[in-house]
């Protein structure tokens, strides 16, 4: 049995084309079901996020199988497959398992890192198993690929440092002030980095935020989008004690904020400390004030300096990630292959001969009065027995026209027997974990 | 059996210092677990070396130098596990095991003899006034070391410089917090320790107050814990200031503890 992946993400297609291929998360039961009645097909997992779409299965024929898939997208969404397929990626075997385990740990993902995509593989299995769509192999492919993503997440920093400007913005406040959550944040202009920035303060949890602008109308329109307090521009000097956090973004030719305003104003915030975050160019708030004690200046320099830093720190985990992928690739072969009916006959033959002749040898060693040629004839009979019990089973695994069900035989006589070496023995992860 | 007790501490915390030092040039989680675990380890073997010289002496043993300065160390791990465990911060211990290494070092280098109690020492107030001063001592060389912590993070924030040990060091409103927090549970035990050896000093020498060196200096660390403390509470000394502030009122106090028993001669002069 062979595992296929056929799909496109961020990497090989354009949002226009990832939208239109993409599956509605309520409508899973219709397509997983078509997939599994298509012919070489006998297991199907669907994932679809705003980066991805791909279809995970399980084929007898491998360049069959992946040409069904390719040509369901395309027929499932009405889109031309011509077009479609310049943006496809198909996998099989190492490389597909290779793949899956990457996006699983968010190896493959637009920002490296990215916890996200974890939790969207789990829903999209959620269904197939809901939908009945998945097998005994596909569910061991995903459930391996959750443990290697969980791997990943606590043998490597990968996703422990911010990689964008408004969450190192986020991070370096959460260092000075510890919680957020009795903070006020002001917001000193419109650029498109300090509103993001002021989301990202405001999903954390800050207390109250307020907006200011050199056009108080502008000011009072941010303020509402927001749910922010605005405040008019000549009131800057008396609202900035109450500010924690200072994002600033103004078009000022000169600076708005001077050393020499922050004694007064540190004086009547009692010396709370101040984080200032300047991304206006040219600057807004004089780079003097990072000298003022309790008063922590960044600019956009600085901010892009900390992701460049953090990116840069992700690039090494990525690697020891790609380690641990490739390391648990072999192992989930080393099972895949365990599916195989020919060894599994005859690993179960010698289990079932080493028992018979072990017990075969003590019970000749306790029989002293031993008729001659009756050793040979307890051999043959013995044997006889054993012939005729494994008979059945043996011929069942060998008819090769039942699909998955072969499968699902092979690996529980695996189990039953304990007929599985060194694969077998981490257990399965649980979905929700 | 002292002599084992009391090597042994020293050597465990010798260890836990080591690892702590480690953990600030690689922050790795397992090594701040494993520093906690054995500093539980050496402050039980610690508490049990307290006890057993009690026994022995017949009194609580903080009488000379050497018990002195163990009992001051194995208050300043008290009080770091309390802390540790409260607000999970590892990093901590960097800053306080080597200290309590140290002040258990200078205790090793004094005579271990128990010797005949001097007849002021023979009193209810010696457990009183002796241990609550050093309970205070100990919550001032938390805020010190917390202090110092501050200066270093702050120092990284101002200078951008964000490495591993700047990830671990907690937050600074955090440091400034529980630096604060010793404050006030050192300086009311600091006052009462000054109280209460007034007390015991008019049963012994017939006066509350005779402005030996000890005393004379004692008061003046209680002057700097107090403008700390009343600056903090009215002027908003916070941060940097406070952290500096602290650090000089721990200096001061260390002085009072150990150089005036050793420089000044007077009536506390217990070697």
């Amino acid at each position: 049995m062979n595992i296929i992946v056929v799909g496109l993400s961020h990497k090989t297609a354009g949002v226009e084309i990832r939208e239109k291929i993409a599956f509605s998360p309520t409508q899973m039961e219709k397509p997983l079901k078509t997939l599994v009645e298509l012919p070489d097909i006998t297991e199907a997992v669907i994932v679809s996020t705003c980066n991805r779409v791909e279809i995970y299965a399980t084929t007898r024929d491998v360049a069959g199988g992946m040409a069904r898939l390719k040509r369901f997208l395309a027929d499932y969404h009405n889109f031309p497959l011509e077009t479609l397929e310049k943006h496809l990626y198909s996998y099989h075997g190492e490389d597909a398992t290779r793949h899956v385990f990457r996006v699983a740990s968010s190896l493959d993902s637009m920002v490296v890192g990215e916890p996200q995509i974890l939790g969207q593989i789990k829903t999209s299995y959620g269904y197939a198993a809901e939908f009945k769509s998945s097998g005994i192999i596909l569910n061991r492919f995903l459930h391996k690929a959750f443990s290697v993503a969980k791997r990943v997440r606590t043998e490597t920093k990968i996703a422990s440092s911010a990689v964008s400007v408004a969450f190192a913005a986020v991070e370096l406040a959460k260092k000075i002030f510890g919680e957020l959550g009795d903070k006020t944040v002001l917001l000193i202009g419109a650029g498109e980095m300090c509103e993001l920035a002021a989301k990202h303060f405001i999903n954390v949890g800050v207390r109250g935020v307020m907006v200011t602008n050199r056009t108080y109308e502008r000011a009072e329109k941010l303020a509402e989008e927001f749910d922010a307090k605005p405040v008019r521009f000549e009131d800057l000097m008396d609202h900035l004690p109450k500010a924690d956090i200072i994002l600033s973004s103004t078009g000022a030719p000169h600076f708005i904020i001077r050393e020499n305003d922050m004694e007064e104003v540190l004086r009547r915030r009692k010396h709370k400390p101040m984080f200032f975050i300047d991304i206006a160019v040219p600057r807004d708030i004089d780079p003097k004030v990072n000298d003022v004690e309790n008063c922590y200046l960044y600019t956009v320099d600085d901010l892009n300096g900390v992701v460049a830093t953090n990116l840069e720190q992700r690039k090494i985990e990525a690697a020891k990630a790609e380690a641990i992928v490739e390391q648990e690739i072999g192992q989930f072969f080393k099972w895949l292959a365990s599916l195989d009916v020919t060894p599994t006959i005859v690993a179960l033959r010698s289990h079932f001969d080493e028992i018979r002749k072990a017990e075969l040898a003590k019970t000749l060693s306790n029989w002293k009065d031993l008729p001659p040629g009756a050793e040979k004839k307890l051999e043959a009979l013995t044997n006889a027995i054993m012939n005729k019990l494994l008979h059945q089973p043996t011929s069942t695994l060998k008819r090769t026209d039942q699909g998955s069900r072969n499968d699902l035989y092979v690996d529980a006589l695996r189990s039953l027997f304990d007929l599985q070496t060194e694969t077998e023995q981490e257990n399965l992860m649980e979905l929700e974990d | 059996m002292n002599a084992l007790l009391f090597n042994s501490t020293l050597v465990i915390y010798a260890v836990v210092t080591a690892i702590y030092l480690l953990y600030l040039l690689k922050p790795k989680d397992s090594l701040g677990k494993t520093g906690l675990w054995l500093t539980l380890a050496g402050f039980v073997v610690h508490c049990g070396f307290t006890v057993n010289r009690y026994l022995e002496a017949g009194h609580t043993p903080i009488t000379n130098l050497h018990e002195s300065l163990s009992f001051f160390s194995l208050a300043i791990v008290g009080i770091f596990i309390l802390f540790e465990r409260r607000y999970k911060i590892s990093i901590l211990g960097s800053f306080m095991m080597p200290l309590a290494l140290l002040v258990m070092a200078i205790s090793a280098s004094f005579s271990s003899v128990i010797p005949p109690l001097n007849p002021a020492l023979k009193s209810k107030w010696l457990a009183v006034h002796t241990i609550m001063a050093f309970l205070g001592y100990a919550a001032f060389a938390i805020s010190f070391g917390v202090s110092i912590m501050y200066l270093i993070q702050s120092h990284f924030l101002k200078t951008r410089r964000l490495g591993p040990m700047f990830q671990k060091l907690p937050a600074l409103d955090l440091l400034d917090d529980i630096s604060y927090r010793c404050l006030t549970f050192g300086f009311p035990l600091l006052t009462f320790a000054i109280i209460s050896g007034a007390i015991w000093a008019e049963t012994a020498w017939g006066t509350y107050w005779s402005w030996d060196p000890k005393e004379t200096w004692s008061l003046i660390t209680w002057f700097i814990y107090a403008a700390l403390l009343h600056g903090r509470l009215t002027t908003g000394w916070r941060g940097r200031k406070a952290a500096m502030l602290s650090i000089f009122g721990f200096v001061i106090m260390l002085f009072t503890f150990l150089g005036v028993n050793l420089l000044l001669p007077g009536l506390h002069s217990y070697k």
